[in-house]
């Protein structure tokens, strides 16, 4: 696992029925892009988090491939229509196969 | 009638001796409010004593930035700087060292620090003017037994951070009399005293020309209130003395190093002319 990876993510904890809410989501990851070269003029291999997901009671809401080009800690924000209480579940992977999770619930208002 | 003729000449030698001046207000001076009203920081004070006639009123940095810059900081979730914030909590309560102690163990939560931030660097026990890092340091040698952390390091960054924010609206209020007062001197010696091949002093662009474009950005007037800060251009935290070493190398001169004694000295007289501004925190900047 990558250093000092941390999910954190900003849910509503409640929302009327049919209601858009606005999503964020960032995550500490130093998304080594592969192009850089250390002191050594050795090229640092790429790591980044290629993919990003989130799903409400086991429906994808969004699902993201990420490329190298994204900036360290990637930051998503994103609507979502709430049809019942229930669950996300927001999925990063990282290219060493590490997977960090983080779950919200949301209520009915 | 003669002394009249000769004061007024008097008074025109005195204009055309001064170099041009070009401060230029911010065009807005609003809060910046946080968090939908959580918390409000002003980002204008009364000038301190010992700044009369220099500057007519203390700025914010945050007033000389761009607005999407500016609304990073008025959220803490879309703030970078308190991801590292985060992970300078979780290691504050992590037990490091041959004493098998956090700083927890000692100092309880973290808001313990409150007021810590407005008043650094400050003269300690010993008559050594010392900065935050130094404070850690020394709590990780002495008490903790560990190692000393690197002044430049993401660890040092971000327990820097995580204390600084727990003073987040505090006026920075650092002594610059008694036992403070020659490294205060010192430092306002450096801050007037022009560096490098593009001889270029602190008060050059911060003082007399802060609001006034440098490249493709603003001048601030150079208060550290905001520190550490986020910078974008580097998308990471950036200590204070980073800074200084940067401005300095920007004039093409040899600069001091991180943790040296003339940027302490530096770091206590900057921190004294924005005497009044709320700490910031981690603020955002470009």
């Amino acid at each position: 696992m990558a250093d000092n990876v941390k999910p954190r993510v900003r849910v509503p904890k409640t929302a009327a029925k049919d209601e858009v809410i606005t999503i964020k989501t960032l995550i500490s990851h130093l998304m080594e892009s592969g192009q850089r070269k250390d002191k050594d003029g050795q090229v640092i291999p790429r790591s980044i988090i290629n993919r990003f997901t989130a799903t409400f009671n086991g429906e994808t809401v969004i699902d993201v491939q990420m490329e190298p080009a994204i900036s360290t800690n990637p930051y998503f924000e994103f609507e979502a229509r709430i049809p019942d209480a229930g669950e996300f579940v927001f999925t990063w992977y990282d290219d060493d196969g590490s997977v960090y999770e983080d779950k919200q619930t949301i209520e009915l208002a | 009638m003669l002394t009249q003729i000769r004061l007024s000449g008097l008074a025109m030698a005195c204009l055309m001796s001064l170099p041009a001046m070009a401060q230029t207000a911010p065009d807005a001076t609003d809060p910046i409010i946080i968090n939908d009203g959580e918390l409000q920081l002003e980002t204008v004070a009364s000038t301190p004593e010992h700044l009369e006639g220099v500057l007519p009123e203390l700025y914010s940095g945050w007033l000389f930035r761009d607005s999407e810059t500016q609304a990073m900081q008025t959220d803490d979730f879309e703030n970078p700087g308190m991801i590292f914030v985060d992970q300078g909590i979780d290691d504050w309560n992590m037990v490091d060292g041959n004493a098998g102690k956090s700083c927890a163990s000692c100092h309880e939560g973290i808001e313990s620090m409150k007021g810590v931030r407005a008043s650094m660097p400050r003269v300690n026990g010993d008559g050594q003017l010392w900065s935050m890092e130094d404070y850690i340091n020394d709590c990780r040698v002495e008490r903790m037994q560990a190692e000393a952390l690197d002044w430049n390091g993401d660890r040092m960054k971000n327990m820097t951070a995580a204390i600084s924010v727990q003073s987040r609206g505090m006026p920075m209020d650092v002594a610059i009399d008694g036992p403070a007062r020659p490294f205060w001197e010192q430092g306002k010696d450096m801050y007037y005293t022009r560096y490098g091949q593009l001889e270029l002093a602190c008060a050059n662009c911060h003082e007399d020309h802060y609001g006034d474009w440098i490249r493709a950005d603003h001048l601030s007037q150079g208060h550290t209130n905001g520190f550490p800060v986020y910078r974008l251009k580097q998308a990471a935290l950036v200590s204070q003395h980073n800074r200084f070493r940067g401005c300095i190398r920007d004039t093409r001169a040899e600069t001091f190093p991180m943790g040296s004694d003339e940027f302490r000295a530096l770091e206590l007289y900057v921190a004294s002319r924005g005497n009044g501004l709320p700490v910031e925190g981690v603020s955002v900047r470009h």
